[in-house]
Parts: C-alpha cells; structure tokens; sequence
C-alpha cells in the first residue's frame, strides 16, 4: 500500500473486478434491506392482513388510506405523544446522566475509574428480560424497594408500572439507566481527545472547574455530544423492548410506543399493511429529527 | 441503544417471510405424522406417542414442541410458509381465525364414521366452540373455563349465604367480606387489564358482543352494559382493587395473607394452588360455578369455553395416520393418562371417570361449570375485540371516560376492525348472486 493518493478510478478491469467483489455483499444488502423496505413500502398502501393471507385476492390497494387511518386513530397519537415523551425527557436525561458519569470516569481525581466503567457498561448488555425481572421487583407496589425507600420519607405507597401517571415515568428511569452506559462510553473517548493543555493553560489563567468545564469541556465535546443525542434520540424513538416486556404498553396505553404498535398491529392483529403505515411515519419522524439536529449543529459550527 | 434496532428484526424477518411466500409443495409421507403441541402440553404429550407407534406399527409421530407465547406467531408464519405440521394443538379461540386463513381440514366427514370420537361424550360448550358456520374442524383435546376459587374460611366468616347463586347474592357476600376484612383487604381480585372477566359477565348477561354475522359491535347493548355497571361498580364499592395483572407479584402469597377473598381463574390453578399455598392454608380454599345474572337465568352462569383442540391442516385431510393419532388422542384411557400428566382436565365425561377428578370437591365446580360454557364470536377478529374490551372497561374503571363513552368508542372501534369483514361478507354475497 503506497501512502501516495491514486486516482479513486482505476481501470476498466479493476473497476469490473471491483464490482464482483463487492457483488456478494451489495446482493445481501439488497436482498435482506433494500428488498424488505421496498416490499415493506408497497405494504403500507395494502390492507394486507390475516385474509390476505389465506387468499391475496383479498388484499386492496387502499393508496394513502392506511396513513390517513393512522392521523384519525386516537391510539396512533396516544402512542406518538408517549414516544415524544420518552424522546424529550429520556433523551436529556441519559445525556446528563452520561455526561456526569463521563466527567466522573475520566476524572483524575475518581479512583477505580475501570470500575465505574464496567458498572455503568453492564446495564448495556444485560439481558433485557432479567433486567425486567429485577426492576419488576424494585417496582413492586407493596413489596419494591422503591416504594420502601420512598416509605421512609412518608411517600404514599405508588403503583408504578400499574397507574397510567406513573408507568411511562417509570420506563424512562428503567430506559435512561439502561441505555447511558453507552453513550457514556463515546462521550469518555470524546473527554480523552481533548488535549491536556487546554485544561493547563486554563488552569494558569485561574479558572475554576466549572469554567474549565463551560469553556473548555463542552465546546470541545460538541460534535461527541450531537453525535450521542442522536444515537440516544433515535433509540427512544425506535423503543420497543422495555414498554414490551414490562408493561406490554399498559395500563391504558400510557407506555404504548410507536414501535410497540407496529409490533402490536403488525404480528399480533396481523395488520400488516396498518403496521408497514406505522413503520415509514415512524422512519419518517426519525429522519426528521436527525436532520434538524445534524443541521442545527453544522449552523452552529458555521457560526 | 444501538443494538434497538437489530430487536426488532425478528420483525422485518416475518416481513420478509411474508414477502417471499412461496408456494413448494412436499410430498406427504403417509406413515410420518408431524405434530406440533405447546407449552407443558408438548413436552407431556410425548409420554403418549410410543403407545400409539406401538398400536399403529410402521407409523412415526415427530411431536415438536412449541412454547405457548411463540405458538400463535409460529403457526401463522408455517401456515404462509406451507410448512404447517399434519396435526396440531390449537387454542379453541383460534380456530376461527385459522378457519379464515383457509389453513385448516374439515372434518365432519372422518366424525360421521369414525367410533372413536363421540361427540355426545364431549362437553357440549367446548365441542360448540369448534364449529365455525356449521363446519366442524377440530376435536377438544382438553377443556378449560374459568370459576369461583375462594377462601372458605373469609366466606363463613362473613355469614353470607353460599356459594352465589346470582349476582345479587354475589354482590351481597362480597360487601359482606370487605365490611370485615378493612381498608387493606378486599373480596375480589379481578385485574383490570384481564378482558376475560368483563367478557364472561356480559355474556352471562346474554350480550351476544356482535351483531348478527359479526359485522358490527354490539357493546351498546342494554345486556352488555348491565353487566359491566356490575363489574365497574365493584371498584367504585372498593371491593375489587383496582391493578393490573402486574402488579400482583404473587397471587398465591396474597391470597393466603387474605388481601382479597376471591378470584375468578381456571383449572390450572387447582394444581397451582395445592402446591404453593402454604400448609395451613390447604384446607381453607375451595370452588364454585360462577353466579348467574339473575334467578331466572339458571345457576350456573356461563363462563368461558376455553382449552385445546386438535386440529388436521388442510393439507393432511387425507393422511389417514394424521387422523388416528387424534382419535388415539381422544380416547377416554389416554385422555385421562393425559390428564395425570398435565393437570389439563379431560373434554370428555367419560374420561373424568377414569381420574381422580370425580372424587375431587374442588373439580366438581368445574365439572358443573362446563355444562354451561359460551363461547366467543366466532370470528378471527375477536381476540383484537375482546383486548380493546378490556382497555374500553379500565377507562371506565380508573375514571378517565364515563361507561357510555367507553361503550360508545368501544363500539366504533371494534366496527372498524371488522371493516375488512364487513367487505367481504358483501363480495361473497355478491359473488352467490347470479
């Protein structure tokens, strides 16, 4: 390998050797992604369902109906306002949360730091389930450990995944302590590539650490921290796992997520076509989204 | 976070498979018969198979098993993939949806002839709910419905007159028991997320949940709508407490610390409840049939047609040793080894003879109970009704909607899911006319 730059065009053989080489990996992705999208799109102007199954006769192509159904369906909202909920209270706060155990981590002051790492990482990659079955205990409404703490105090006993006021709190706290682990990781190696002498040299002018903080931490770890709130806005739009294992999306609906009812048409009414409508608004508020965050950081960096 | 997006393609997965549906054809092996059966059942039913290769020689039973939460998902992805087994357990509330799906064998023809299964044997209920349009497409293999279990010792305690025969007297014993158990005890638990109390009491009430044929919700109904003035005025009253199935972290514990005096469950619970109540309290639970709406209306109350049956799939209706593993399945002897094995009760009277049950004052209720069983509309929508029902009942429960919003939105809900069959029914009707 010459370090030189080449032309990015080889020749005429190299480029068709190119294409063969890449041919079994871009098959695979237009098979499994492209082709599933496409058929997923072409779905979502179907009713296909149940019927259709039995006989695809009984399938109609119904154009926008199932996007119009789906602005008329209370239940779309209910789900679209919980999801936007989840995405404005949890998105912050695992970026707080990440941020304060990401300052603390790389604190040369903090001893055992690769300890504080592996504790925070390993609500990451535990299983989902036995997380549920752990948290369902400190929930508990008479026995939880929550709820014994909060005795203490003189707090009234809460139901909190079975009262629709406290469910949806109760799922962003189970999802922020479950997801910040992650973030915490890209936000440390942000933290480590800010050069040392920054924090010198402010440290000769007298600044405090709060203002080595304002001026030096966090403007330098902008690009980490919009990348993070990405990464986090788009997970708590796509939440399906936590609500699904531990409410199911009740009671009444209260951590009923977007995903958790494209899931809840798609494979357990059967609604396909209802389900595919569901998944492109879903693809649709997350593209959005990111644009406008993406776009509102590169206005800044212009600035 | 990241890895969100790859738990959900076990969903594009079915998309997928959804897409490239194709239709392959296999050639049947006359002596190999694939069954699949769920849950405890699968595992259980495999102590059986060896008596019937033994009878049968020459033939083979594969039995997989599935587990119950991946059942429903796993048949309908097999049924779009043509790879369904030759026979199969089906939740008797399912089978109108498989019939929709085409995927099933008739088999009133094999019943005419075959000495095996006797319907009159059967519980007529559980039989009834395998009938779809007057078609009959699977055998109950074993029956579940749901009934009274309380404690006596609350019940005597309170004095009131027992078991209920009517929901009056129902109504009357559980103020009675709340009056002496306090703030913190209650009569009843009936979680609020759970459609199958509220379903069974309207149709105890004689609510028929849809119109005729299925096309419209009937929620409206004055009988629906009596019964659930009775079931939400039980939370009003105080004597149901108002949680959802989650938040009873151990039925049995509770009960036995006396947090509520009733629940309204099912036969697994027999065996459930002898093994993890604690020793003292073994001889203070029993059961009875559920109360009926009124005196009139004849004791006891219906309650749900619940259970298994066996099903042929459409492409096994003429596998002939698919067909005699049902009928071995069906007999009184292996019904009640069956039974010994799982704790499922017997769908046949004279199977329940052959068993420990007759002798059991706590099978008895359920006994009475199955000769007066409902079933749900047969159509494949009702499971998607019956959950939006409870969801339309817990509104009303927690306060958020009056009975006759709920009732009302409940009912052009359900109309809405039954658009697709409403359109159908019409092109069938318009594909009769000449």
């Amino acid at each position: 390998m010459s370090a030189v730059p080449r032309e990015s065009t080889g020749t005429p053989k190299e480029a068709r050797a190119a294409w063969w080489l890449l041919a079994p990996a871009l098959g695979a992705i237009v098979l499994f992604f492209a082709l599933p999208v496409v058929a997923g799109l072409l779905l979502s102007f179907s009713d296909f369902d149940l019927y259709a199954i039995a006989d695809p006769r009984n399938a109609r192509f119904v154009g926008l109906g199932n996007y119009a159904r789906l602005l008329r369906d209370p239940l779309f909202w209910k789900a679209l306002g919980n999801t936007f909920l989840l995405v404005a209270v949890g998105g912050p706060l695992t970026l707080a949360v990440a941020l304060g155990g990401a300052l603390l981590v790389n604190s040369r002051l903090a001893r055992l730091r690769g300890l504080y790492r592996t504790i925070f990482f390993a609500p990451v990659v535990t299983t989902l389930v036995a997380v549920a079955v752990v948290w369902r205990a400190l929930y508990h409404p008479r026995f939880g450990l929550f709820n014994q703490i909060l005795g203490l105090f003189g707090v009234p006993e809460i139901d909190w995944l079975g009262h629709p006021r406290w469910a949806m709190f109760a799922i962003v706290l189970l999802s922020v302590w479950r997801s910040f682990g992650y973030c915490l990781v890209i936000l440390v190696a942000g933290l480590q590539a800010i050069p040392e002498t920054l924090y010198e040299a402010a440290r000769l002018d007298g600044a405090s650490w709060w203002h080595q903080l304002r001026h030096v931490t966090l403007p330098l770890l902008r690009p980490t921290l919009v990348f993070a709130g990405v990464i986090t806005t788009v997970g708590f739009f796509q939440l399906f796992a936590e609500p699904y294992v531990m409410t199911r999306g009740g009671p009444l609906n209260a951590t009923l997520s977007i995903a958790l009812l494209m899931y809840q048409q798609g494979f357990r009414w059967w609604n396909m076509g209802h389900a595919a409508a569901i998944a492109f608004t879903l693809f649709a508020l997350i593209l959005a989204t990111s644009a406008l965050q993406v776009g509102l950081r590169r206005r800044e960096a212009r600035r | 976070m990241a890895r969100r997006s790859y738990e959900l393609s076990p969903a594009l997965a079915g998309l997928l498979a959804l897409a490239l549906a194709a239709c392959g054809a296999r050639d049947p092996d006359p002596n190999l018969v694939r069954f699949w059966a769920f849950g405890r059942e699968g595992e259980m039913v495999r102590e059986l198979v060896p008596e019937f290769e033994r009878r049968h020689p020459g033939v083979r039973v594969e039995v997989q098993q599935v587990p119950w939460t991946a059942a429903h998902e796993k048949l309908l992805t097999a049924h779009v993939g043509n790879a369904t087994p030759d026979v199969a357990q089906l939740g008797n509330t399912w089978v109108p949806e498989f019939v929709a799906l085409e995927a099933l064998a008739p088999l009133d023809v094999r019943l005419a002839v075959s000495r095996a299964v006797a319907r009159a044997d059967y519980f007529a209920g559980a039989w009834d709910s395998n009938v779809v349009d007057g078609v009959t497409w699977g055998v109950p293999w074993y029956v579940d419905t749901r009934v009274l279990f309380y404690r006596t010792d609350l019940v005597a305690a309170s004095g009131a007159p027992w078991p209920p025969r009517t929901w009056a007297e129902w109504r009357q014993a559980m103020a009675r028991i709340k009056q002496r158990g306090g703030a913190e005890r209650y009569a009843i638990l009936l979680p609020v997320d759970e459609w199958d109390k509220p379903v069974l009491l309207g149709l105890q009430a004689g609510a028929a949940l849809l119109d005729a044929e299925g096309r419209r919700g009937a929620f409206r109904d004055r009988r629906f709508r009596r019964a659930m003035v009775f079931y939400t005025d039980l939370f009003a009253a105080g004597l149901a407490p108002p949680v959802t199935s989650s938040g009873i972290a151990n039925l049995y514990q509770q009960f036995a610390e006396g947090y509520f005096a009733m629940v309204v469950t099912g036969p697994w619970n027999l065996g459930e409840f002898r093994n993890r109540l604690p020793a003292d309290m073994q001889q203070r639970w029993a059961t009875a049939p559920l109360p009926a709406p009124d005196a009139s209306a004849g004791y006891p109350g219906v309650s749900l047609a619940g259970g298994a049956s066996l099903v042929l799939f459409r492409h096994a209706a003429e596998h002939d040793a698919a067909w005699r593993l049902v009928e071995f399945l069906s007999a009184p002897a292996q019904q009640a080894r069956f039974y010994a094995l799982t704790g499922d009760l017997p769908s046949r009277r004279s199977a329940w003879a052959r068993t420990d049950l007759d002798a059991d004052p706590r099978a008895a209720a359920f006994r009475e109970q199955l000769g007066a069983l409902a079933s749900l509309p047969k159509v494949p929508e009702s499971e998607q009704i019956v959950a939006r029902v409870a969801e339309a009942v817990e509104q009303v429960v927690r306060g958020s909607r009056t009975l006759d919003e709920a009732l009302a939105a409940l009912d052009a809900d359900v109309d809405r899911m039954l658009e697709k069959r409403r359109w159908l029914l019409e092109k069938k009707a318009g594909e009769a006319r000449p």
